[in-house]
């Protein structure tokens, strides 16, 4: 049955902003954008916050909760206890534009330099063929749904504003392991860019983007690791380095 | 006042879902320069909900399979109302864009030999929707973003910069499409992060907005689906065809208010799930129409047996089509016998167990467990219909997807009418993006490579910039939160899924008096990422529509696919040969009828005539088609 | 000021406002692992109670230096190395424990731990770090984090020698074949658990398969893949049981060779 919730939101902008409480009724079964969307209708009409599938589905909703990088769709108030205050605020890795409301623009920004799926030339549409078992390793990168909650939890972002020129973020991480293992990408210098343009090393792999994903993709392990595999491949491991100069092997360049 | 921020394209997209990123795609591929409107995050639209597939005749599952059954499957799914040319363009045209999708890196499920999976769907003859998995609406969205980035790649090699010819405007509205001498000159529109006014200078302006789902207390749609590009329409001066057509899904979840409308998969009652009313009676068998009855149980015993022996028993009523569930849940809940929140029980605890449960019905549990916290395995879920997708929209020329009435607007995707008819076929929504996308794309270039440019004027900047300050300057006017809540209202009760004259007479006098109060809504704040701010000109859009739906509904007095008259039940074949046209006089939406264009004779010919004389009058049927 | 207090990012003076306890994890971590690395220290210098018939410590095995314990010798390494160089007194043990270690010290596992629970880079997830500066594994020495295959080919020719050892257990105090004591049983758990450890290895899943584009031209190693990937799973898990494994191994030999207690035989 309906109940108050005391609730913590940060507003402001990038000026200047401080967590402000309010007291909000909550409904059984409710989830935090729920109750927020209430302080919008009710107390706060010009409160800001990004939503639009309210299924878990699009990631718009980004934010923190009680300091984890959570969609406020998918997190249930009563997963919190009945006395206890929830704090939201903006994603803290990103530039803040208003109240719970971040500039994401960075994400795209990298996005544009992952160059792009390189079709072979010779396979005209509808004449590939590709075996399930190939693809599925790149069908798990491609459930993503850009919420950028990992980028938003790395702390080699999060913690060092200096790195964001030289490091893509998990999210590109496996967009690029994504074209690395799709079985008909032609583009050969995938691994070498990772390490050397888009900062794969300077991952530490300490899991929390895997940690934050809403689709349970499994970043570090599936993605990142194989890619830093792949470059000792081709950067700090002579025997390799040598196998694949004397003969090109599947897989390998 | 700062100065105003210009931009000056050669066409202007509206809407980043897949039929205005395919646009996009082929005006760049044109040679034209190319600014994409998003009103959310590029990569957020709507179409990344479609979780079904992408239904085209490739034939890879079973290879009897081609355009003209397609076709025919289109037709049957309209009633016979769909625009022939339309889904004759759609049902030839699906295949290639589906496989031009692949290479541009999409990764679909795949059959055995290697070739892209197709799947069974209601109403489709054969195994037909391309997919992944069940969110093949986000590789459909994500492959065409990546496209779109591959573009600015392109670009970036050889101009100054990657955005020099593609660019993405995220989080903007366009609030007016703008018109010099008769022709489209450009758009208006503020940015939802400041706040701050934008003016587009374009001759051609693609529209390629989507759904009208938030008309709608409760719908599948999410915040975006207001009706934008209707609304811009109308007001451009063109026309919207047939919008008494929606479709609506029996079972949408109801509570809590964040899931209100979120689908509900038919296999939960496929798998025996039971429907029941609040006094606990398992309603659907008072529902059976006659001509169902001789495949349907009557009594709970034989319906509980059909479970394990198909043979002998008929099926569950709980099967019955999606319009006759729909319409059994809203009449249950009309007479009182609903719950608080307006739906019915679904219960599939009683029937399965807890692990039968998690392994056959895997995302329902989860949808219900994460997003309500309700436990399917011991509880019941809280259904009721949901406004899912709206058939009527802009009438355009089907093969250039030019909006009719107004040179150099362009329409596609859910926006644009006539396709789907007076009922769309799951897995069609897809392949309509992409098809009519990409035409609109070719059109828009063939447009603006005979006319050129069409400067805006001041006094077009000075209106639109008047309209978007306006509800600053007021104060202590109405509510922009509280008036979309009634007219959500009244659209649930008065135009929803079953409805009668005296309804919509209702309806269409209370719209008219949400519009008259909404002209003096008020917002509080600053113009910085406001949302009651930007809810205040979605609202305008949505009472646009609402008001097109109702008076298009009032007029048609028969019961076709998404229009269901309680004073005019079934089919008359005299109403499938016209259509509803709403125009915008300024004032008010004005509805005419005008004659449905007539199958030609080489795609009468691909049906059967004891189908066609279902559908079709004695005379219709002599003729054997046009010319 | 960096990081989450950069001028642009939202004004909020707490590192953290997580509410549940992210310390524990790190702090327990922290503490188990000094505890290892200060016992296996301590272990490695003290040069005996290494080996009682039929049982060599882990920590001692291959042993192949001549200061080594009668009886300690494999054939096939001899005992190559002095006991003395530079005239100092080494132990045995500090000739081989670079390997099982360097394997653990390059782990993706370990990496995660360590960095979380004694470089506080992060602390935990969404807990600002103390560092001013992050190079991440760029550059030395943690580019050398690169060479772990190297550690993990190694690792195995340790899995078979302690397999072999494992064997061994399968005899008496006089060398008899077909007995089994608890000193058995602790070193079958022990180098069971070394193999699901470098088994569910990255570096082993990668090797395996994980580096094929196309897993349908490889159908064994697609096969060895997935199973290597379900054990991968449990990376983690195998991570700590092997360590406790190995650990226990050695407290058992120590506390026989020592004379604490005696050697259990079932049979």
């Amino acid at each position: 049955m309906a109940r108050m919730l005391k609730l913590r939101i940060w507003r402001g902008d990038s000026t200047d902003g401080a967590l402000q409480d309010v007291q909000v009724e909550v409904n059984e079964g409710e989830v935090v954008l729920d109750v927020i969307h209430r302080v919008q209708a009710t107390q706060m009409g010009d409160l800001a916050v990004r939503w639009n599938c309210k299924a878990g589905k699009c990631g718009s909703c980004s934010m923190e909760i009680n300091g984890k990088p959570r969609l406020a769709c998918m997190t249930q108030v009563a997963a919190y206890g009945e006395e206890e205050t929830i704090t939201v605020t903006p994603l803290r890795a990103f530039p803040v534009i208003k109240d719970l409301v971040t500039d994401v623009s960075f994400n795209y920004k990298k996005a544009m330099e992952i160059p792009a799926y390189a079709h072979p030339d010779e396979l005209a549409p509808g004449e590939a063929r590709m075996e399930q078992i190939d693809v599925e390793r790149s069908q798990e990168f491609r459930k993503c749904i850009e919420c950028f909650l990992c980028q938003d939890t790395c702390h080699v972002i999060r913690d060092h504003e200096e790195n964001k020129k030289s490091f893509a973020g998990p999210r590109f991480f496996i967009r690029i392991a994504e074209l690395d293992m799709h079985p008909l990408d032609t583009l050969r210098n995938r691994k070498k860019t990772a390490q050397e343009e888009h900062g794969l090393g300077m991952c530490n792999i300490t899991k929390c983007c895997t940690e934050v994903c809403p689709e349970h993709i499994r970043i570090t392990d599936n993605a990142i690791i194989p890619m830093k595999e792949r470059v000792v491949d081709i950067k700090y491991d002579p025997a390799r380095w040598l196998g694949s100069k004397i003969r090109k092997r599947d897989g390998i360049v | 006042m700062s100065e105003l921020e210009r931009h000056s394209y050669d066409v202007l997209v509206i809407g980043a879902g897949g039929a205005g990123l395919r646009a996009a795609v082929e005006a760049r591929e044109a040679g034209l320069r190319v600014a994409i409107i998003c009103k959310s995050l590029f990569g957020k639209a709507h179409t990344v909900m479609a979780e079904g597939g992408a239904a085209a005749s490739m034939g890879n599952v079973n290879d009897n399979d081609n355009w003209m059954v397609h076709f025919r499957d289109t037709m049957r799914g309209g009633k016979f109302l769909n625009h022939y040319r339309m889904a004759e363009l759609h049902a030839k045209e699906a295949p290639d864009r589906i496989w031009e999708l692949e290479t541009w890196g999409a990764l679909f499920d795949r059959t055995k030999e290697g070739k892209i999976s197709q799947r069974n769907f209601g109403g489709h003859e054969y195994p037909r929707l391309a997919h992944v998995g069940d969110r093949t609406g986000l590789e459909l969205i994500r492959t065409m973003q990546q496209k779109i980035v591959a573009l600015q790649q392109k670009d970036g090699k050889q101009y100054a910069s990657m955005e020099s010819n593609v660019k993405v405007f995220a989080e903007l509205t366009i609030t007016d499409i703008l018109k010099e001498n008769g022709r489209v000159s450009g758009a208006y529109g503020y940015w939802r992060e400041s706040g701050a006014e934008v003016l587009f200078e374009a001759p051609t302006v693609i529209i390629a907005t989507g759904g009208v789902g938030k008309t709608f207390k409760i719908t599948s749609n999410s915040w975006e689906g207001t009706g934008d590009g209707h609304a811009l329409a109308l007001k451009a001066g063109a026309n919207l065809v047939d919008m008494e057509f929606l479709q609506f899904h029996p079972t949408g979840m109801v509570w809590p208010p964040s899931v209100r409308g979120i689908l509900v998969t038919e296999s939960v009652r496929g798998e025996g799930g039971v429907l029941t009313n609040t006094a606990g009676e398992r309603f659907m068998f008072n529902y059976i129409p006659d001509v169902f009855k001789e495949i349907y149980a009557d009594n709970e015993a034989e319906a509980d047996r059909w479970y394990v022996d198909q043979d002998n028993n008929r099926r569950p009523p709980e099967l019955l089509p999606r319009d006759e569930v729909a319409r059994a849940i809203n009449s249950e809940v009309k007479a009182g016998r609903g719950t608080e929140h307006g739906g019915v029980f679904l219960d599939v605890s009683k029937r399965l167990s807890a692990e039968v449960i998690k392994k056959r019905l895997p995302s329902m549990w989860h949808q219900f467990f994460e997003l309500a916290g309700v436990d399917i395995t011991k509880e019941p879920m809280e259904v009721g219909p949901t406004c899912h997708y709206v058939m009527g929209g802009v009438e355009v020329d089907p093969d250039s997807a030019a909006a009719v009435g107004v040179p150099g607007l362009f329409a596609a995707g859910e926006v644009a009418g006539g396709m789907h008819g007076s009922n769309r076929l799951g897995g069609n929504s897809l392949t309509d993006l992409l098809v009519f996308g990409r035409r609109a794309g070719i059109g828009a270039a063939q447009y603006f490579k005979s006319n050129g440019k069409n400067p805006v004027s001041d006094s077009a900047i000075r209106t639109a910039a008047t309209r978007i300050q306006a509800p600053f300057d007021r104060e202590g006017g109405e509510n922009s939160y509280a008036l979309h809540a009634e007219l959500q209202e009244v659209a649930h009760n008065l135009v929803g899924i079953i409805r009668t004259a005296s309804e919509l007479e209702d309806a269409i006098t209370q719209i008219a008096d949400i519009r008259k109060r909404s002209a003096n809504v008020s917002v509080s704040g600053g113009r910085k990422f406001n949302p009651g701010f930007h809810l205040a000109f979605d609202l305008d859009n949505m009472l646009l529509v609402a008001e097109s739906t109702a008076k298009s509904a009032i007029l048609r007095e028969e019961s076709r696919g998404g229009h269901t008259r309680e004073d005019f039940p079934g089919m008359n074949n005299k109403w499938r040969q016209i259509n509803h046209i709403s125009s915008f006089d300024g004032v008010q939406v004005n509805v005419r009828q005008q004659a449905l264009p007539a199958l030609p004779k080489e795609l009468f010919d691909l049906f059967d005539i004891h189908e066609l004389e279902k559908y079709m009058t004695q005379e219709e049927i002599a003729k054997g088609g046009t010319n | 000021m960096s990081g989450v207090f950069s001028p642009s990012r939202a004004k909020i003076k707490e590192r953290t406002l997580r509410t549940d306890k992210w310390w524990l994890q790190p702090a327990i971590t922290f503490g188990v692992l000094f505890s290892f690395v200060i016992y296996a220290t301590l272990r490695a210098f003290e040069n005996k109670y290494y080996f009682v018939e039929p049982l060599i410590s882990p920590f001692y095995s291959p042993c192949l230096s001549t200061s080594c314990e009668p009886g300690t010798a494999l054939a096939i390494f001899g005992q190559p190395f002095n006991n003395k160089y530079f005239g100092i007194g080494i132990s045995p043990a500090l000739f081989i424990l670079i390997f099982p270690l360097g394997f653990r010290m390059t782990c993706y596992y370990y990496r995660k731990a360590y960095y979380r629970a004694f470089w506080l880079s992060p602390p935990a997830c969404a807990v600002a770090e103390p560092h001013k500066k992050y190079t991440g594994e760029t550059r030395a020495p943690l580019i050398l984090q690169n060479s772990h295959r190297w550690f993990f080919y190694a690792g195995l020719v340790f899995n078979v020698i302690l397999t072999w050892d494992t064997i061994l257990a399968f005899r008496n105090a006089d060398k008899e074949w077909g007995h089994l004591s608890v000193g058995t049983l602790v070193f079958l758990f022990s180098t069971t658990m070394l193999w699901l450890y470098s088994l569910s290895c990255h570096t082993c899943r990668h090797t395996l398969g994980g580096r094929l584009k196309h897993f349908s031209k490889h159908p064994v190693r697609y096969k060895a893949w997935t199973f290597v990937s379900a054990l991968n799973h449990k990376h983690q898990n195998f991570a700590w049981i092997s360590l406790f494994g190995v650990a226990s191994a050695d407290i058992y030999v120590r506390a026989v060779a020592s004379g604490a207690i005696t050697n259990f035989y079932f049979f």
